[in-house]
Protein backbone atom coordinates (compact mmCIF):
# COMPACT_ATOMS: atom_id res chain seq x y z
CA UNK A 1 0.00 0.00 0.00
CA UNK A 2 0.97 3.67 -0.59
CA UNK A 3 2.46 5.31 2.41
CA UNK A 4 0.34 7.96 0.91
CA UNK A 5 -3.16 6.90 1.84
CA UNK A 6 -1.86 4.73 4.55
CA UNK A 7 -2.65 7.55 7.22
CA UNK A 8 -6.26 7.68 6.23
CA UNK A 9 -6.97 4.21 6.15
CA UNK A 10 -5.55 4.51 10.09
CA UNK A 11 -7.72 7.16 10.75
CA UNK A 12 -10.49 5.71 8.96
CA UNK A 13 -11.72 3.64 11.94
CA UNK A 14 -12.37 6.40 14.45
CA UNK A 15 -13.46 8.90 11.75
CA UNK A 16 -16.63 6.38 10.93
CA UNK A 17 -17.33 5.82 14.41
CA UNK A 18 -17.09 9.15 15.71
CA UNK A 19 -19.10 10.03 12.63
CA UNK A 20 -21.45 7.83 13.22
CA UNK A 21 -21.67 7.54 17.24
CA UNK A 22 -20.98 11.57 17.60
CA UNK A 23 -21.69 13.64 15.30
CA UNK A 24 -24.59 11.73 14.02
CA UNK A 25 -26.36 11.27 17.25
CA UNK A 26 -25.85 15.14 18.12
CA UNK A 27 -28.02 15.98 14.77
CA UNK A 28 -30.48 13.64 15.66
CA UNK A 29 -30.66 15.45 19.51
CA UNK A 30 -31.15 18.96 18.00
CA UNK A 31 -33.94 17.27 15.00
CA UNK A 32 -35.97 15.59 18.12
CA UNK A 33 -35.78 19.02 20.29
CA UNK A 34 -36.99 21.39 17.47
CA UNK A 35 -39.43 19.27 16.37
CA UNK A 36 -42.89 19.21 17.09
CA UNK A 37 -44.53 16.26 14.81
CA UNK A 38 -45.63 19.41 12.66
CA UNK A 39 -42.71 21.05 11.95
CA UNK A 40 -39.68 23.09 13.34
CA UNK A 41 -40.55 24.92 16.38
CA UNK A 42 -39.28 25.86 19.69
CA UNK A 43 -42.82 24.15 21.79
CA UNK A 44 -40.63 21.41 23.64
CA UNK A 45 -38.12 24.57 24.51
CA UNK A 46 -41.47 26.19 25.61
CA UNK A 47 -42.61 23.37 27.72
CA UNK A 48 -39.46 22.53 29.53
CA UNK A 49 -38.56 25.81 30.39
CA UNK A 50 -42.05 27.07 31.76
CA UNK A 51 -42.60 23.53 33.82
CA UNK A 52 -42.20 24.73 37.58
CA UNK A 53 -39.35 22.13 38.28
CA UNK A 54 -36.86 23.83 35.27
CA UNK A 55 -36.05 26.93 37.24
CA UNK A 56 -35.07 25.18 40.36
CA UNK A 57 -33.29 22.33 38.69
CA UNK A 58 -31.07 24.91 36.53
CA UNK A 59 -30.34 26.98 39.13
CA UNK A 60 -29.07 23.97 41.22
CA UNK A 61 -27.25 22.39 38.74
CA UNK A 62 -25.45 26.09 37.99
CA UNK A 63 -24.87 27.07 41.86
CA UNK A 64 -23.60 23.35 41.96
CA UNK A 65 -20.59 24.47 39.53
CA UNK A 66 -20.15 27.30 40.50
CA UNK A 67 -19.60 26.41 44.44
CA UNK A 68 -17.14 22.95 43.37
CA UNK A 69 -15.07 23.78 40.59
CA UNK A 70 -13.51 26.86 41.82
CA UNK A 71 -12.80 24.80 45.49
CA UNK A 72 -11.84 21.72 43.66
CA UNK A 73 -9.33 24.17 41.17
CA UNK A 74 -7.91 25.65 44.43
CA UNK A 75 -7.24 22.16 46.15
CA UNK A 76 -6.44 20.33 43.12
CA UNK A 77 -3.63 23.26 42.80
CA UNK A 78 -2.52 23.19 46.28
CA UNK A 79 -2.16 19.18 46.17
CA UNK A 80 -0.14 19.32 42.80
CA UNK A 81 2.66 22.17 44.14
CA UNK A 82 2.65 19.85 47.28
CA UNK A 83 3.52 16.73 45.23
CA UNK A 84 5.52 18.66 43.22
CA UNK A 85 7.81 19.95 46.28
CA UNK A 86 7.71 16.30 47.44
CA UNK A 87 11.00 13.99 47.30
CA UNK A 88 9.98 11.00 49.65
CA UNK A 89 7.13 9.13 49.07
CA UNK A 90 5.43 11.00 45.74
CA UNK A 91 4.56 8.23 44.14
CA UNK A 92 2.22 6.71 47.62
CA UNK A 93 1.03 9.94 47.80
CA UNK A 94 -0.14 10.39 44.24
CA UNK A 95 -1.80 6.92 44.15
CA UNK A 96 -3.90 7.67 47.00
CA UNK A 97 -4.70 11.51 46.07
CA UNK A 98 -5.32 9.75 41.98
CA UNK A 99 -7.74 6.49 43.96
CA UNK A 100 -11.19 8.98 43.23
CA UNK A 101 -10.49 9.26 39.04
CA UNK A 102 -11.30 5.14 38.95
CA UNK A 103 -14.48 5.37 41.24
CA UNK A 104 -17.69 6.02 39.73
CA UNK A 105 -20.16 8.86 40.50
CA UNK A 106 -23.03 6.70 41.49
CA UNK A 107 -20.32 4.78 44.16
CA UNK A 108 -18.97 8.35 45.50
CA UNK A 109 -22.59 8.79 46.02
CA UNK A 110 -23.13 5.83 47.69
CA UNK A 111 -20.15 6.43 49.89
CA UNK A 112 -21.08 9.95 50.75
CA UNK A 113 -24.65 8.21 52.20
CA UNK A 114 -22.93 6.32 54.57
CA UNK A 115 -22.21 9.18 56.19
CA UNK A 116 -24.84 11.49 55.55
CA UNK A 117 -27.77 9.24 56.23
CA UNK A 118 -29.88 8.89 59.13
CA UNK A 119 -28.00 5.93 60.74
CA UNK A 120 -24.93 6.68 59.02
CA UNK A 121 -21.46 7.85 60.24
CA UNK A 122 -21.99 11.86 60.92
CA UNK A 123 -24.91 11.34 63.46
CA UNK A 124 -23.02 8.34 65.05
CA UNK A 125 -19.94 10.99 65.78
CA UNK A 126 -22.29 13.61 66.85
CA UNK A 127 -24.25 11.09 69.06
CA UNK A 128 -20.47 10.20 70.12
CA UNK A 129 -19.75 13.45 71.13
CA UNK A 130 -22.99 14.35 72.98
CA UNK A 131 -24.55 16.70 70.23
CA UNK A 132 -27.41 14.77 69.96
CA UNK A 133 -29.81 11.91 71.42
CA UNK A 134 -30.98 10.10 68.59
CA UNK A 135 -30.52 10.10 64.68
CA UNK A 136 -32.16 12.94 63.36
CA UNK A 137 -32.78 12.66 59.37
CA UNK A 138 -30.47 14.75 57.72
CA UNK A 139 -31.28 14.49 54.12
CA UNK A 140 -34.83 15.67 53.99
CA UNK A 141 -36.70 18.27 52.40
CA UNK A 142 -36.04 20.46 55.58
CA UNK A 143 -32.66 20.31 55.32
CA UNK A 144 -32.20 21.71 51.61
CA UNK A 145 -28.66 23.23 52.62
CA UNK A 146 -27.28 20.76 54.15
CA UNK A 147 -28.47 17.94 50.84
CA UNK A 148 -26.23 20.98 48.53
CA UNK A 149 -23.45 20.33 51.00
CA UNK A 150 -23.64 16.45 50.93
CA UNK A 151 -23.31 16.48 47.29
CA UNK A 152 -20.97 19.12 47.05
CA UNK A 153 -18.77 17.06 49.59
CA UNK A 154 -18.97 14.29 47.58
CA UNK A 155 -18.46 16.15 44.17
CA UNK A 156 -15.46 17.46 45.12
CA UNK A 157 -14.12 14.34 47.48
CA UNK A 158 -14.60 12.69 43.35
CA UNK A 159 -13.22 14.88 40.81
CA UNK A 160 -10.94 16.65 42.05
CA UNK A 161 -8.28 14.25 41.29
CA UNK A 162 -9.03 14.10 37.47
CA UNK A 163 -7.94 18.25 38.09
CA UNK A 164 -4.91 17.00 40.26
CA UNK A 165 -3.74 14.85 36.95
CA UNK A 166 -3.27 17.11 34.89
CA UNK A 167 -1.68 20.13 36.77
CA UNK A 168 0.69 17.87 37.80
CA UNK A 169 1.33 16.69 34.32
CA UNK A 170 1.27 20.61 33.74
CA UNK A 171 3.89 21.98 36.64
CA UNK A 172 6.49 18.89 35.08
CA UNK A 173 6.50 20.46 31.96
CA UNK A 174 7.34 24.25 33.40
CA UNK A 175 11.23 23.89 33.53
CA UNK A 176 12.97 24.21 36.86
CA UNK A 177 15.68 27.17 35.37
CA UNK A 178 12.73 29.51 35.96
CA UNK A 179 12.79 28.88 39.99
CA UNK A 180 16.07 28.99 39.96
CA UNK A 181 16.36 32.44 38.39
CA UNK A 182 13.50 33.46 40.35
CA UNK A 183 15.41 32.61 43.71
CA UNK A 184 18.21 34.26 42.11
CA UNK A 185 16.09 37.49 42.18
CA UNK A 186 14.76 36.73 46.17
CA UNK A 187 11.63 35.88 45.11
CA UNK A 188 9.75 33.39 47.45
CA UNK A 189 7.64 30.60 47.45
CA UNK A 190 4.33 32.14 47.19
CA UNK A 191 5.66 34.89 44.41
CA UNK A 192 7.50 32.23 42.19
CA UNK A 193 3.92 30.39 42.10
CA UNK A 194 1.67 33.58 41.25
CA UNK A 195 4.33 34.84 38.33
CA UNK A 196 6.06 31.64 37.47
CA UNK A 197 3.90 28.32 38.04
CA UNK A 198 0.17 30.24 37.25
CA UNK A 199 0.92 31.79 33.93
CA UNK A 200 3.30 28.64 32.28
CA UNK A 201 0.34 26.57 33.65
CA UNK A 202 -2.70 28.22 32.05
CA UNK A 203 -2.51 25.26 29.07
CA UNK A 204 -3.11 22.60 31.66
CA UNK A 205 -5.60 24.96 33.67
CA UNK A 206 -7.83 25.75 30.90
CA UNK A 207 -8.04 22.21 29.77
CA UNK A 208 -8.83 20.60 33.56
CA UNK A 209 -11.26 23.49 33.78
CA UNK A 210 -13.56 23.12 30.42
CA UNK A 211 -13.43 19.09 31.32
CA UNK A 212 -14.44 19.64 34.92
CA UNK A 213 -17.25 22.04 34.06
CA UNK A 214 -18.67 20.12 31.61
CA UNK A 215 -18.50 17.14 34.09
CA UNK A 216 -20.38 19.66 36.48
CA UNK A 217 -22.81 20.53 34.24
CA UNK A 218 -23.67 16.46 33.47
CA UNK A 219 -23.95 15.88 37.19
CA UNK A 220 -26.66 12.84 37.85
CA UNK A 221 -25.71 9.82 39.75
CA UNK A 222 -23.96 11.70 43.14
CA UNK A 223 -27.13 13.57 43.14
CA UNK A 224 -29.62 10.76 42.50
CA UNK A 225 -27.83 8.51 45.47
CA UNK A 226 -28.10 11.72 47.58
CA UNK A 227 -30.34 13.77 47.10
CA UNK A 228 -33.07 11.64 44.82
CA UNK A 229 -35.79 13.76 44.33
CA UNK A 230 -35.55 16.65 46.73
CA UNK A 231 -32.53 17.83 44.88
CA UNK A 232 -33.32 17.87 41.04
CA UNK A 233 -30.47 19.31 38.92
CA UNK A 234 -30.74 19.47 34.68
CA UNK A 235 -29.38 15.78 33.66
CA UNK A 236 -32.02 14.40 36.60
CA UNK A 237 -34.69 15.97 34.61
CA UNK A 238 -33.52 14.46 31.44
CA UNK A 239 -33.88 11.18 33.05
CA UNK A 240 -36.82 11.90 34.47
CA UNK A 241 -38.53 13.22 31.01
CA UNK A 242 -37.53 10.09 28.43
CA UNK A 243 -38.21 7.42 31.49
CA UNK A 244 -40.70 8.75 33.70
CA UNK A 245 -42.39 11.10 31.52
CA UNK A 246 -42.04 9.02 27.73
CA UNK A 247 -41.46 12.51 26.90
CA UNK A 248 -38.13 12.31 24.30
CA UNK A 249 -38.81 16.34 22.67
CA UNK A 250 -38.81 17.52 26.30
CA UNK A 251 -35.51 15.65 26.89
CA UNK A 252 -34.10 16.13 24.11
CA UNK A 253 -34.17 19.92 24.89
CA UNK A 254 -32.56 19.86 28.05
CA UNK A 255 -30.22 17.91 26.74
CA UNK A 256 -29.41 20.93 24.06
CA UNK A 257 -29.86 23.53 27.29
CA UNK A 258 -27.12 21.19 28.55
CA UNK A 259 -24.91 20.83 25.78
CA UNK A 260 -25.51 24.89 25.36
CA UNK A 261 -24.16 26.06 29.03
CA UNK A 262 -21.32 23.02 28.24
CA UNK A 263 -20.09 25.01 24.86
CA UNK A 264 -20.66 28.65 26.07
CA UNK A 265 -18.93 28.05 29.47
CA UNK A 266 -15.88 26.55 27.18
CA UNK A 267 -15.65 28.87 25.12
CA UNK A 268 -15.26 31.59 28.46
CA UNK A 269 -12.72 29.41 29.82
CA UNK A 270 -10.61 29.35 26.77
CA UNK A 271 -10.37 33.19 25.76
CA UNK A 272 -9.95 33.93 29.35
CA UNK A 273 -6.96 31.52 29.66
CA UNK A 274 -5.67 32.31 25.77
CA UNK A 275 -2.12 31.83 25.84
CA UNK A 276 -0.62 34.35 23.27
CA UNK A 277 -0.14 33.02 19.67
CA UNK A 278 3.81 32.29 18.93
CA UNK A 279 4.30 32.01 22.94
CA UNK A 280 5.72 28.64 24.40
CA UNK A 281 7.15 27.10 27.43
CA UNK B 1 17.21 31.16 50.89
CA UNK B 2 19.53 33.80 52.75
CA UNK B 3 16.77 34.70 54.51
CA UNK B 4 16.52 31.14 55.79
CA UNK B 5 20.13 30.55 56.96
CA UNK B 6 20.25 33.55 58.94
CA UNK B 7 17.13 32.95 60.96
CA UNK B 8 16.17 30.34 63.75
CA UNK B 9 15.58 26.95 62.46
CA UNK B 10 12.23 27.40 64.28
CA UNK B 11 10.02 28.87 61.06
CA UNK B 12 11.42 26.20 58.73
CA UNK B 13 10.66 23.04 61.09
CA UNK B 14 6.99 24.64 61.73
CA UNK B 15 6.65 24.88 58.02
CA UNK B 16 7.84 21.12 57.65
CA UNK B 17 5.15 19.95 59.86
CA UNK B 18 2.32 22.04 58.59
CA UNK B 19 3.55 20.42 54.94
CA UNK B 20 3.32 17.04 56.27
CA UNK B 21 0.11 17.43 58.13
CA UNK B 22 -1.76 18.61 55.43
CA UNK B 23 -0.68 15.71 53.23
CA UNK B 24 -1.35 13.74 55.81
CA UNK B 25 -5.03 15.30 56.37
CA UNK B 26 -5.67 15.18 52.67
CA UNK B 27 -4.77 11.49 52.36
CA UNK B 28 -7.25 11.16 55.26
CA UNK B 29 -9.96 12.96 53.37
CA UNK B 30 -9.49 10.50 50.21
CA UNK B 31 -9.14 7.43 52.33
CA UNK B 32 -11.29 8.05 55.37
CA UNK B 33 -14.68 8.00 53.43
CA UNK B 34 -13.53 4.65 51.12
CA UNK B 35 -13.00 2.96 54.89
CA UNK B 36 -16.14 3.84 56.11
CA UNK B 37 -18.23 2.58 52.87
CA UNK B 38 -15.53 -0.54 53.85
CA UNK B 39 -16.67 -0.72 57.53
CA UNK B 40 -20.27 -0.54 56.59
CA UNK B 41 -19.96 -3.37 53.25
CA UNK B 42 -18.20 -5.85 55.81
CA UNK B 43 -20.69 -5.60 58.60
CA UNK B 44 -23.95 -7.26 58.80
CA UNK B 45 -27.29 -5.94 57.40
CA UNK B 46 -28.28 -5.35 61.00
CA UNK B 47 -25.06 -3.67 62.04
CA UNK B 48 -25.37 -1.34 58.97
CA UNK B 49 -29.12 -0.13 60.02
CA UNK B 50 -28.05 0.27 63.75
CA UNK B 51 -27.36 3.33 65.13
CA UNK B 52 -24.75 4.02 65.98
CA UNK B 53 -22.29 2.98 64.39
CA UNK B 54 -19.17 0.86 64.73
CA UNK B 55 -16.12 2.34 63.43
CA UNK B 56 -14.31 -0.76 62.98
CA UNK B 57 -15.75 -4.03 60.38
CA UNK B 58 -16.92 -7.06 61.78
CA UNK B 59 -15.57 -8.88 59.13
CA UNK B 60 -19.57 -10.43 58.58
CA UNK B 61 -19.84 -11.23 54.96
CA UNK B 62 -23.76 -11.62 54.96
CA UNK B 63 -24.36 -7.78 53.61
CA UNK B 64 -21.82 -9.30 51.09
CA UNK B 65 -24.00 -12.47 50.36
CA UNK B 66 -27.59 -10.75 50.73
CA UNK B 67 -25.91 -8.62 47.84
CA UNK B 68 -25.15 -11.57 45.48
CA UNK B 69 -28.12 -13.34 46.12
CA UNK B 70 -30.25 -10.42 45.10
CA UNK B 71 -32.58 -11.21 41.84
CA UNK B 72 -30.89 -9.95 39.19
CA UNK B 73 -27.67 -8.68 40.85
CA UNK B 74 -25.28 -11.53 39.19
CA UNK B 75 -26.56 -10.73 35.56
CA UNK B 76 -26.34 -7.46 36.42
CA UNK B 77 -22.33 -7.83 37.29
CA UNK B 78 -21.87 -10.43 34.75
CA UNK B 79 -23.39 -7.31 31.99
CA UNK B 80 -20.96 -5.01 32.95
CA UNK B 81 -17.78 -7.49 32.56
CA UNK B 82 -19.09 -8.07 29.76
CA UNK B 83 -19.92 -4.58 28.19
CA UNK B 84 -16.37 -3.34 29.76
CA UNK B 85 -14.50 -5.67 28.01
CA UNK B 86 -15.94 -5.53 25.08
CA UNK B 87 -15.34 -1.35 24.73
CA UNK B 88 -11.76 -2.17 25.83
CA UNK B 89 -11.22 -4.22 22.87
CA UNK B 90 -13.60 -2.23 20.73
CA UNK B 91 -11.46 1.19 21.72
CA UNK B 92 -8.02 -0.13 21.08
CA UNK B 93 -8.68 -1.70 17.78
CA UNK B 94 -10.39 1.54 16.57
CA UNK B 95 -8.02 3.86 18.58
CA UNK B 96 -4.29 3.06 18.39
CA UNK B 97 -4.31 3.01 14.66
CA UNK B 98 -5.52 6.52 15.04
CA UNK B 99 -2.67 6.93 17.49
CA UNK B 100 0.00 5.92 15.06
CA UNK B 101 -1.10 7.92 12.23
CA UNK B 102 -1.22 10.78 14.87
CA UNK B 103 2.32 10.66 15.32
CA UNK B 104 3.99 8.95 12.41
CA UNK B 105 2.73 10.83 9.65
CA UNK B 106 1.78 14.21 8.07
CA UNK B 107 -0.97 14.49 6.25
CA UNK B 108 -3.81 16.72 4.49
CA UNK B 109 -6.84 16.68 7.35
CA UNK B 110 -4.85 15.83 10.36
CA UNK B 111 -5.59 18.96 12.44
CA UNK B 112 -9.16 18.45 11.42
CA UNK B 113 -8.84 15.15 12.90
CA UNK B 114 -7.10 16.72 16.29
CA UNK B 115 -9.83 18.55 16.61
CA UNK B 116 -12.82 16.35 16.20
CA UNK B 117 -11.00 14.08 18.35
CA UNK B 118 -10.49 17.31 21.07
CA UNK B 119 -13.75 18.09 20.49
CA UNK B 120 -15.35 15.16 21.85
CA UNK B 121 -14.10 16.24 25.60
CA UNK B 122 -16.14 19.81 25.02
CA UNK B 123 -19.45 17.97 25.00
CA UNK B 124 -21.26 16.14 27.70
CA UNK B 125 -21.40 12.50 25.76
CA UNK B 126 -23.64 10.44 27.65
CA UNK B 127 -26.37 12.84 26.24
CA UNK B 128 -25.77 10.90 22.78
CA UNK B 129 -27.57 7.99 24.48
CA UNK B 130 -30.79 9.40 24.27
CA UNK B 131 -31.26 10.05 20.50
CA UNK B 132 -28.95 6.27 20.24
CA UNK B 133 -31.97 4.79 22.02
CA UNK B 134 -34.40 5.46 19.40
CA UNK B 135 -31.93 4.64 16.65
CA UNK B 136 -30.87 1.22 18.80
CA UNK B 137 -34.80 -0.21 18.34
CA UNK B 138 -34.51 0.26 14.89
CA UNK B 139 -31.98 -1.61 14.21
CA UNK B 140 -32.18 -4.00 17.12
CA UNK B 141 -29.62 -3.07 19.09
CA UNK B 142 -31.67 -1.93 22.27
CA UNK B 143 -31.08 -3.62 25.12
CA UNK B 144 -27.86 -5.67 24.31
CA UNK B 145 -24.63 -5.84 25.49
CA UNK B 146 -22.93 -4.82 22.01
CA UNK B 147 -25.07 -1.06 21.88
CA UNK B 148 -24.36 0.07 25.02
CA UNK B 149 -20.49 -0.81 24.18
CA UNK B 150 -20.63 0.86 21.07
CA UNK B 151 -21.84 4.00 23.26
CA UNK B 152 -19.08 3.26 26.04
CA UNK B 153 -16.49 3.04 23.07
CA UNK B 154 -17.21 6.49 22.07
CA UNK B 155 -16.77 7.42 25.32
CA UNK B 156 -13.43 5.86 25.64
CA UNK B 157 -11.96 5.85 22.39
CA UNK B 158 -10.83 9.61 21.97
CA UNK B 159 -8.61 8.43 25.42
CA UNK B 160 -7.66 5.92 23.25
CA UNK B 161 -6.23 8.01 20.17
CA UNK B 162 -4.44 10.68 22.59
CA UNK B 163 -3.13 8.07 24.94
CA UNK B 164 -1.42 6.12 22.16
CA UNK B 165 -0.63 9.07 20.23
CA UNK B 166 1.66 10.56 22.90
CA UNK B 167 2.91 6.76 23.43
CA UNK B 168 3.74 6.08 19.56
CA UNK B 169 5.35 9.59 20.04
CA UNK B 170 7.83 8.54 22.55
CA UNK B 171 9.36 5.75 20.57
CA UNK B 172 11.76 6.75 17.66
CA UNK B 173 11.21 6.97 13.65
CA UNK B 174 15.25 5.89 13.59
CA UNK B 175 14.20 1.99 15.04
CA UNK B 176 11.63 1.47 12.63
CA UNK B 177 13.73 2.72 9.90
CA UNK B 178 16.21 0.90 10.99
CA UNK B 179 14.27 -2.62 10.72
CA UNK B 180 12.81 -1.50 7.45
CA UNK B 181 16.89 -1.54 6.40
CA UNK B 182 16.86 -5.06 7.56
CA UNK B 183 14.72 -6.28 5.32
CA UNK B 184 11.18 -5.64 7.57
CA UNK B 185 8.60 -3.93 5.89
CA UNK B 186 5.76 -1.68 7.69
CA UNK B 187 3.57 -4.36 9.11
CA UNK B 188 6.64 -6.68 10.48
CA UNK B 189 8.96 -3.64 11.59
CA UNK B 190 5.87 -2.65 13.76
CA UNK B 191 4.70 -5.84 14.97
CA UNK B 192 8.36 -6.78 15.74
CA UNK B 193 9.63 -3.46 17.16
CA UNK B 194 7.00 -0.96 18.33
CA UNK B 195 4.38 -3.67 19.56
CA UNK B 196 6.70 -5.24 22.35
CA UNK B 197 8.01 -1.65 23.77
CA UNK B 198 4.15 -0.46 23.40
CA UNK B 199 2.17 -3.23 25.11
CA UNK B 200 2.66 -1.94 28.50
CA UNK B 201 1.02 1.53 27.56
CA UNK B 202 -1.67 0.18 25.29
CA UNK B 203 -2.31 -2.48 28.50
CA UNK B 204 -3.04 0.81 30.69
CA UNK B 205 -5.14 2.61 27.61
CA UNK B 206 -7.33 -0.49 27.32
CA UNK B 207 -7.74 -0.89 31.58
CA UNK B 208 -8.66 3.02 31.28
CA UNK B 209 -11.30 2.11 28.72
CA UNK B 210 -12.68 -0.65 30.79
CA UNK B 211 -12.86 1.76 33.92
CA UNK B 212 -14.73 4.14 31.97
CA UNK B 213 -17.56 1.60 30.70
CA UNK B 214 -17.69 0.18 34.25
CA UNK B 215 -18.32 3.56 35.68
CA UNK B 216 -21.23 4.88 33.04
CA UNK B 217 -24.04 5.37 34.69
CA UNK B 218 -26.48 7.50 32.35
CA UNK B 219 -25.91 6.32 29.35
CA UNK B 220 -26.33 2.76 30.76
CA UNK B 221 -29.54 3.41 32.35
CA UNK B 222 -30.75 5.07 29.21
CA UNK B 223 -30.18 1.94 27.02
CA UNK B 224 -30.67 -0.56 29.01
CA UNK B 225 -33.78 -2.21 30.57
CA UNK B 226 -33.71 -6.59 30.78
CA UNK B 227 -30.09 -6.29 30.23
CA UNK B 228 -29.42 -3.92 33.23
CA UNK B 229 -25.16 -3.32 33.63
CA UNK B 230 -24.11 -2.98 37.65
CA UNK B 231 -24.63 0.83 37.56
CA UNK B 232 -27.72 0.80 35.84
CA UNK B 233 -29.57 -1.79 38.23
CA UNK B 234 -28.00 -0.36 41.44
CA UNK B 235 -29.58 3.41 39.86
CA UNK B 236 -32.80 1.87 39.48
CA UNK B 237 -32.80 0.12 43.02
CA UNK B 238 -31.91 3.20 44.71
CA UNK B 239 -35.27 3.97 45.90
CA UNK B 240 -36.43 0.67 46.79
CA UNK B 241 -32.99 -1.13 48.09
CA UNK B 242 -32.18 -1.51 51.62
CA UNK B 243 -29.17 0.19 52.91
CA UNK B 244 -26.72 -3.04 53.13
CA UNK B 245 -27.97 -3.75 49.76
CA UNK B 246 -26.54 -0.23 48.23
CA UNK B 247 -23.17 0.08 50.41
CA UNK B 248 -22.23 -3.71 49.02
CA UNK B 249 -23.10 -2.45 45.39
CA UNK B 250 -21.19 0.41 46.22
CA UNK B 251 -18.28 -1.98 47.34
CA UNK B 252 -18.00 -4.15 44.58
CA UNK B 253 -18.37 -0.92 42.40
CA UNK B 254 -15.61 0.53 43.61
CA UNK B 255 -12.71 -2.40 43.98
CA UNK B 256 -11.94 -2.93 40.52
CA UNK B 257 -11.24 0.89 40.64
CA UNK B 258 -8.82 0.78 43.31
CA UNK B 259 -7.30 -1.85 41.45
CA UNK B 260 -6.98 -0.80 37.88
CA UNK B 261 -6.21 2.96 38.99
CA UNK B 262 -2.87 0.87 41.04
CA UNK B 263 -2.02 -0.81 37.72
CA UNK B 264 -2.24 2.12 35.15
CA UNK B 265 -0.55 4.20 37.54
CA UNK B 266 2.63 5.14 35.61
CA UNK B 267 0.31 6.10 32.64
CA UNK B 268 -1.68 8.56 34.31
CA UNK B 269 0.10 11.30 33.25
CA UNK B 270 0.49 10.15 29.82
CA UNK B 271 -3.05 9.56 29.82
CA UNK B 272 -4.86 12.63 31.37
CA UNK B 273 -2.32 14.85 31.80
CA UNK B 274 0.08 15.50 28.99
CA UNK B 275 -2.53 13.76 26.08
CA UNK B 276 -5.23 16.49 27.15
CA UNK B 277 -2.78 19.24 25.89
Amino acid sequence: MQARYLPYVLIAPVSVFLGLFFLYPFYLVAQTAFYDGAGWSLKNFQEVTSYWKFPISFKNTLWLAAVVVPIQLALALLMATMVNAMKKGRDLVLYIWTIPLGISDLAAGIIWLAIFEQSGFLNSMMHGLGFIDRPTALISYQNPALIFVAIALAEIWRATAIMLVILVAGIGLIPKEYYEAAQVFGAGRWKQFVRITLPLLRPSLSTALVLRVILAFEVFAVVQALGGTLFPVLMSETYAYQFELLNGGAAASVALIILGISIASTIVILRVLRVPKGATI
Amino acid sequence: MTMAASAPRDPRRTGRYVYATAVFLLCAWVLGPLYLLFVNTLSSPEAVNSFPKAYIPEFNFESIEFFMEFAGMTSALWNSIQVATLTMIMSILVGAPAGYALSRFDFTGKETFRILILLTRAFPLPLLALPLAVLFIRTGLDDTIFGLALVHTTLAVPFAVLITFSLFSGIPMELEEAAWTLGCNRLTAFIKVVLPLILPGITASAIFAFVISWNEVFAAAVLTIENRTLTAFLLQNLDTSALHLKFAGGFILVVPALIFIFAVRKYLFAMWGIANR
